[in-house]
């Protein structure tokens, strides 16, 4: 037998429906602890709305979301954040009116702070520690060159290594990435992955859904195809890129 | 770089204090130097600097603070009425108070956001103001105002006078004129003071990213909608704090104070200054208020005498174009300035003295963490 897996996300029987459109039927997924998962699948396969489940943007119609042993079904966004899933956006959601250092800052406060904390009698430029931390967040990320200037400014994959930078100063205990590199150039997307890898070398479990198929065998050790709202395979790489569904559903898939 | 900013902040404080205090010398040259205009800059300031709270860091338009004005000032005239002329109690009933409405009205008002929650506050604030003019009477006295009487119980100061109307004081001291000034300058400072540690504060900067990006907010782990409430009491209290100012200068209270006029005309100050900025707010209320005072007390008596270097032909016709802007006109004069300040700089005056300063000083390309962000991610973006 394999060695004992530990399972940080597991999906069991998420249905979703818009009107009339099936856009999730019957989902299951385990993440297992330490991994990347990636979700692949055409346009319109349901992908995005079942990260959408999962940090609590959408409910489902039935079926649950486990976080560990706690549900993550019915919980806010903020809160399933406080628990420990993070999560990067198609579009960059960042703070474009404030700047590079504030915007990692802000999540920082979050992680110490909680949902709320009245906290107006000390000076940020007394948080020395969080600052310390936020810049070296960034550094890592390699835009500590730009550290005050405004977020709106910067070049779209800047911002999004900003989001990521985000996210990680969270270091939260799952990291979900929706197209982390789509529009992205082809030496800003090879630096992403190169971030990503090094993420992964500190054990943090991720779930990336992502169209590049460049990206998705340079990361990922478990992948799940979604198609019509069904999960049609779930495997390794190798699996599934000899997968004959997959292969139909990518309409001869020539990339895979 | 904490250091540095720390020292920054005093330098703003001190310099901010020297300005307000010697504001009677300072403001002479330009006629505004007697104490019930200086005393209007300073009520109208600390109303402005605590709306910009809830606007400049939220970025929550409420079209209703002035029905926190109202309650502190009927607040503030209950205490004289019911406990003693010493305005102390008066100004902390005033500004509780209104803190207690501000809980009830955010609670309800902070459910929607946008122009939902600016319709709400504006609903409130009507409803408020019908109120005070109806079944309210009882506590507000309707249309007459609430005023001070000479049979008013008064418990702690009852013996005192016996002819005339009492006058509030501060311990003994007669708070009419230049003391009923300085007793408000030292609350504006207080209050400038309160909103400068709030801007720099952690609480600040999570109010300011609520501004920017509340689903960010969201999925950052923060539950946005007490930070906002607590953003509407802090700025509610400020505008109870004013409210109740207005009545120890002048110790009665009506229902127009509570009008949507109100609401707006600090909406206006905030937006003439700067919103989000520090001082901008004060600025704005302050030029309001002054050129509300210049230009309401001309007539058409005064323009004659104006432009009667003129032929009278053109002093006619100067006379006829002038006039519907000064005395009852002077919103028009508002209302064009307004236009004026939103369609080219919508910054306000702070922005405007931004772009001066930067037309001098080119090389100065870091932004400065208090100049509004609308502005700058104009210029930024390309």
């Amino acid at each position: 037998m394999e060695e004992q897996k530990k399972i940080v996300l597991s999906v069991t029987g998420v249905q979703k429906t818009f009107g009339g459109l099936q856009a999730l039927s019957n989902i299951n997924l385990e993440i297992e602890e330490g991994k990347t998962h990636a979700i692949i699948g055409p346009n319109g396969a349901g992908k995005s709305t079942l990260l959408n489940v999962c940090v609590g943007r959408l409910a489902p119609d039935s079926g649950t979301v486990m976080f560990g042993d706690t549900v993550l079904t019915g919980k806010t966004p903020y809160e399933i954040n406080q628990i420990g899933v993070a999560r990067v956006f198609q579009t960059p959601e960042i703070f474009p009116a404030l700047t590079l250092l504030q915007n990692v800052i802000i999540p920082a406060l979050a992680k110490r702070d909680g949902e709320f904390r009245f906290n107006v009698f000390n000076s940020l430029s007394g948080e020395k520690e969080l600052v310390a931390e936020a810049e070296s967040v960034l550094e890592d990320l390699g835009l500590e060159d730009q550290m005050h200037d405004l977020s709106a400014s910067m070049s779209r994959g800047d911002k999004r290594r900003l989001e990521l930078a985000m996210c990680l100063i969270q270091h939260p205990k799952l990291l979900l990435l929706d197209e982390p590199t789509a529009g992205m150039a082809r030496h800003d997307t090879n630096r992403t992955i190169e971030i990503l890898k090094r993420i992964k070398s500190r054990g943090m479990t991720k779930v990336i859904i992502e169209h590049d198929m460049h990206v998705v065998f340079s990361l990922a050790d478990h992948i799940s195809v979604l198609a019509q709202g069904a999960i049609i395979a779930d495997g390794t790489p190798d699996d599934v890129r000899g997968n004959p569904k997959v292969q139909e559903a990518y309409l001869g898939g020539a990339h895979l | 770089m904490s250091i540095q900013s720390t020292r920054k902040d005093l330098l703003i404080m001190a310099v901010f204090t020297l300005a307000v205090l010697t504001m009677p010398i300072w403001l002479d040259p330009i006629g505004a130097a007697y104490p019930d205009l200086l005393q209007k800059f300073a009520i109208f300031g600390i109303f402005a600097i605590g709306f910009n709270i809830l606007f400049g860091l939220t970025g929550y338009l409420s079209f209703g603070h002035a029905v926190f004005l109202g309650v502190g000032s009927y607040s503030a005239v209950w205490s004289f009425k019911l406990l003693t002329m010493n305005v102390i109690p008066a100004v902390i009933a005033g500004t509780l108070i209104a803190g207690v409405f501000a809980v009830v009205i955010g609670f309800l008002c902070l459910r929607r956001s946008g122009i939902y929650f600016s319709i709400l506050t504006l609903a409130f604030a009507q409803m408020s103001y019908n109120m005070a003019y109806s079944v309210l009477t009882p506590i507000t006295n309707g249309e007459t105002g609430l005023q001070l009487t000479q049979n008013d119980p008064r418990i702690f100061d009852a013996a005192a006078e016996t002819t005339g109307l009492p006058i509030t004081e501060l311990f003994g001291m007669k708070l009419s004129g230049y003391p009923g000034f300085y007793f408000c300058a030292v609350l504006l400072i207080i209050s400038f003071f309160i909103s400068l540690r709030i801007f720099r504060s952690p609480f600040g900067l999570k109010l300011r990213a609520i501004k920017s990006n509340q689903v960010r907010m969201n999925y950052t782990g923060f539950n946005t909608r007490p930070y906002l409430l607590a953003a509407f009491v802090i700025s509610g209290m400020y505008a109870g704090l004013a409210g109740s100012l207005m009545a120890v200068t002048d110790p009665l209270a009506g229902a127009e104070r509570m009008q949507w006029t109100a609401s707006g005309e600090v909406v206006l100050m905030t937006i003439l200054g700067g919103v989000g900025t520090l001082i901008g707010p004060l600025l704005g209320a302050g030029l309001i208020k002054y050129f509300e005072n210049i230009f309401s007390s001309y007539n058409e008596q005064v323009l004659h005498e104006i432009f009667s270097f003129l032929p009278d032909l053109f002093e006619n016709i100067m006379v006829f174009v002038v006039n519907p802007f000064v005395g009852e006109g002077w919103h028009l004069t508002l209302g064009a300035l307004f236009m004026v300040i939103v369609i080219f700089l919508p910054g306000g005056i702070m922005e405007g003295w931004t772009r001066l300063i930067g037309l001098f000083t080119k090389d100065r390309s870091k932004p400065d963490n208090n100049t509004p962000a609308s502005a700058k991610a104009q210029t930024s973006e390309g």
